[in-house]
């Protein structure tokens, strides 16, 4: 096992390219614990942005800032009994959250946070990934009927008409971006996530930009696409609370119904993880063809430490701006530590970052390459994440036959038509 | 006993150490060039999976509970799919039958009353046609397997994984200017697919 372990460290394939369980699993495991990390840290962002784009001040009690107040919610919901009602479908009722669970957390496998730093490079990446993520919507479906209650049945009928139509719209956009791929010396495409990225590298150019306007369109039409198949503000209507309280999981509670957040927001960092791919070079940093010398990169290694730094130098300021008052003593000292840690983790990224520089050989280089990539990649992702509360702050919920009319008479005609003038642009230039 | 039935039941005994020789290779690394995915094992659990929910697709009561079982069967063998180094086959399989048809099933079905519809009578009795089908097509394969072992491959055939999009794509669309193999019956088919689109949609509209 230990030669299983040692024998990965050099390569520079994904576990799966290298047929090497063990690093697969731990990949795994290291992703599944990420993105439940990265879920807490949105729940806590959403309801502080929401809370100041409305002038409000948002969860202030539970630690410094409401730090604490993701971990307070778990225990809540952990602690709540678990509901099932005498009158609902049990066993379905039991597995509908799990079906929503497992098809948000199995398209993580082949997202390339890097180019060896993904579970498996499959052949057939993005068509994976579309395929695994519409099965979630069977998780809804099944959630609302198994409830059989009047308003979850409705939520789970309109969530499953709204899904299957913007899946159209989606496909067909991810169809003009992998076109994109095939206007190379060789005239031969791929599905692959990494050989999307590659392609990108490649051509010297973001698809975001490529013929451009026609990148930029099919890229805006899956961002709506995208955030109507999370079933996100505006194109909630699966939960709208004012007529639906709450959707198809009205009558979940506890523990159940965290699975159904969980899966929601690991759905929306999936969905995001394929436009940043498709779109906007996944792990490539800035310029990486035009700025491509020594001095350059060691310039960008050096972003992931001075993020955490202002993360560190923003806490900093929060300690300083605590009232003087001595019952805020404790919270005053908790978020000082926070400070403390942040900065810590920004001097350990400057070190590789300096240590990194000298060879190409060392594992601190290495570790520097490695950091990068998943850092811009999670940047990317981080600036999708901040577009969906961004939106759910700004526009109010759609009707539901105007959800309709924009993915059936706007959507699907745009995508169309800017696949069939990808195609004969592509075929002019080359 | 006929030889071919020794062989058969030889074989068949012999599936515990294909587990074991699966569960050795996740200790120890593997030094062959292809991953040993596609193990017996792995295949009589996924026919298992298959079989088990087809015969609940056909024994349940609930309409909904069908549906669930049917996706299970689907993605069992999308898998299988997968185990014969097709996996352009085995996505589209989970997408246009897994993701899109059995949710416009779904769909449906919650739209009837489940209650009523559950306790009403068959109207029609044609399962005895269906099992006799069934068992006609089941000793087929029987009969063509014991027969003649040297239809199938002893091996499996090593196809190049990579490769199997383009080579769907080559097949049906053809390759620099010239027509594939399949293009004219595949074009032939979108057309008849064209067709049905038309008639649901005229069906549906009152007014065109």
């Amino acid at each position: 096992m230990l030669n299983q372990f040692m024998s990965y460290l050099g390569s520079n394939l994904t576990p799966g390219s290298a047929n090497n369980q063990l690093w697969a699993l731990i990949y795994v495991l290291i992703i599944f614990a990420g993105v439940s990390l990265a879920v807490v840290c949105m729940n806590w962002f959403e309801r502080k942005a929401l809370a100041h784009f409305q002038i409000r001040l948002g969860p202030m009690r539970v630690g410094p800032h409401g730090l604490l107040q993701p971990i307070a919610d778990a225990i809540k919901l952990m602690l709540k009994e678990d509901i099932i009602p005498q009158e609902a479908d049990q066993f379905v009722f039991w597995i509908a959250p799990v079906i929503g669970l497992l098809a948000a957390f199995t398209v993580y496998t082949v997202i390339p946070f890097g180019p060896s730093q993904a579970v498996s490079d499959m052949n057939i990446g993005i068509l994976f990934m579309l395929g695994v993520s519409s099965l979630g919507v069977l998780g809804i479906v099944v959630a609302g009927w198994a409830s059989n209650s009047h308003y979850p049945l409705i939520g789970a009928l309109r969530s499953s008409a709204q899904m299957v139509s913007y899946e159209i719209a989606m496909g067909m956009s991810v169809v003009s971006a992998i076109l994109m791929t095939s206007f190379n010396k060789e005239g031969t495409g791929t599905l692959s996530m990494i050989g999307i990225v590659r392609s990108q590298q490649e051509q010297g150019i973001w698809f975001l930009f490529k013929f451009f306007p026609l990148g930029l369109v099919a890229f805006m039409s899956f961002v709506i696409a995208m955030i109507a198949e999370t079933n996100r503000a505006p194109f909630d209507m699966a939960e709208a609370e004012s007529e639906l309280t709450a959707g198809y999981h009205t009558e979940y509670s506890g523990l159940r119904w965290s699975l159904f957040m969980l899966s929601e927001y690991a759905a929306m960092i999936a969905v995001s993880s394929i436009a940043v791919t498709l779109w906007l070079g996944g792990w490539l940093r800035p310029f990486p063809n035009l700025l491509h010398a020594p001095a350059w990169d060691f310039i960008f290694s050096l972003f992931p430490g001075l993020t955490f730094l202002g993360l560190a130098a923003i806490a900093f300021i929060g300690v300083a701006r605590m009232p003087a008052h001595f019952s805020f003593k404790i919270q005053r000292i908790g978020l000082a530590v926070f400070a403390a840690l942040l900065a810590f983790i920004a001097l350990l990224l400057l070190v590789i970052a300096v240590a990194g520089r000298s060879s190409d050989t060392s594992i601190a280089a290495r570790f520097r390459e490695g950091i990068g990539y998943v850092y811009w990649f999670i940047l990317k992702v981080a600036l999708f994440m901040y577009l969906f509360i961004w939106a759910r702050a700004t526009w109010p919920r759609y009707r539901f036959d105007q959800l309709m009319r924009i993915g059936w008479k706007v959507l699907l005609p745009i995508t169309l038509g800017v696949l069939v003038l990808t195609a004969i642009v592509g075929v002019l230039a080359s | 006993m006929n030889p071919a039935m020794t062989s058969a039941l030889d074989w068949a005994l012999h599936q515990p150490s294909y587990l074991a020789s699966f569960l050795a290779s996740l200790i120890t690394p593997a030094n062959g060039d292809m991953a040993p995915v596609a193990t017996p094992f792995f295949f009589y659990l996924l026919s298992g999976l298959a079989v088990a929910g087809g015969l609940l697709v056909i024994t349940r009561r609930n309409p909904v509970h069908c549906a669930l079982a049917l996706i299970v069967t689907l993605i069992a063998v999308a898998h299988l799919y997968l185990m014969l180094y097709a996996p352009f086959v085995a996505g589209v399989q989970i997408i246009v039958y897994a993701g899109g048809i059995m949710v416009l099933f779904l769909f449906v079905i919650m739209l009837v009353n489940i209650e009523r519809a559950s306790k009403d009578r068959r109207y029609n009795r044609i399962w005895p046609v269906g099992l006799a089908a069934a068992c006609a097509l089941m000793a087929l394969f029987v009969s063509a397997f014991v027969k003649d072992r040297a239809l199938f491959p002893d091996r499996m055939i090593k196809l190049p994984e990579g490769s199997n999009t383009q080579e769907i794509a080559n097949a049906l669309y053809g390759e620099a200017g010239r027509m594939g193999q399949y293009t004219f019956t595949f074009e032939i088919a979108s057309l008849l697919l064209l067709v049905a689109i038309l008639g649901a949609v005229i069906m549906t509209k009152k007014r065109i």
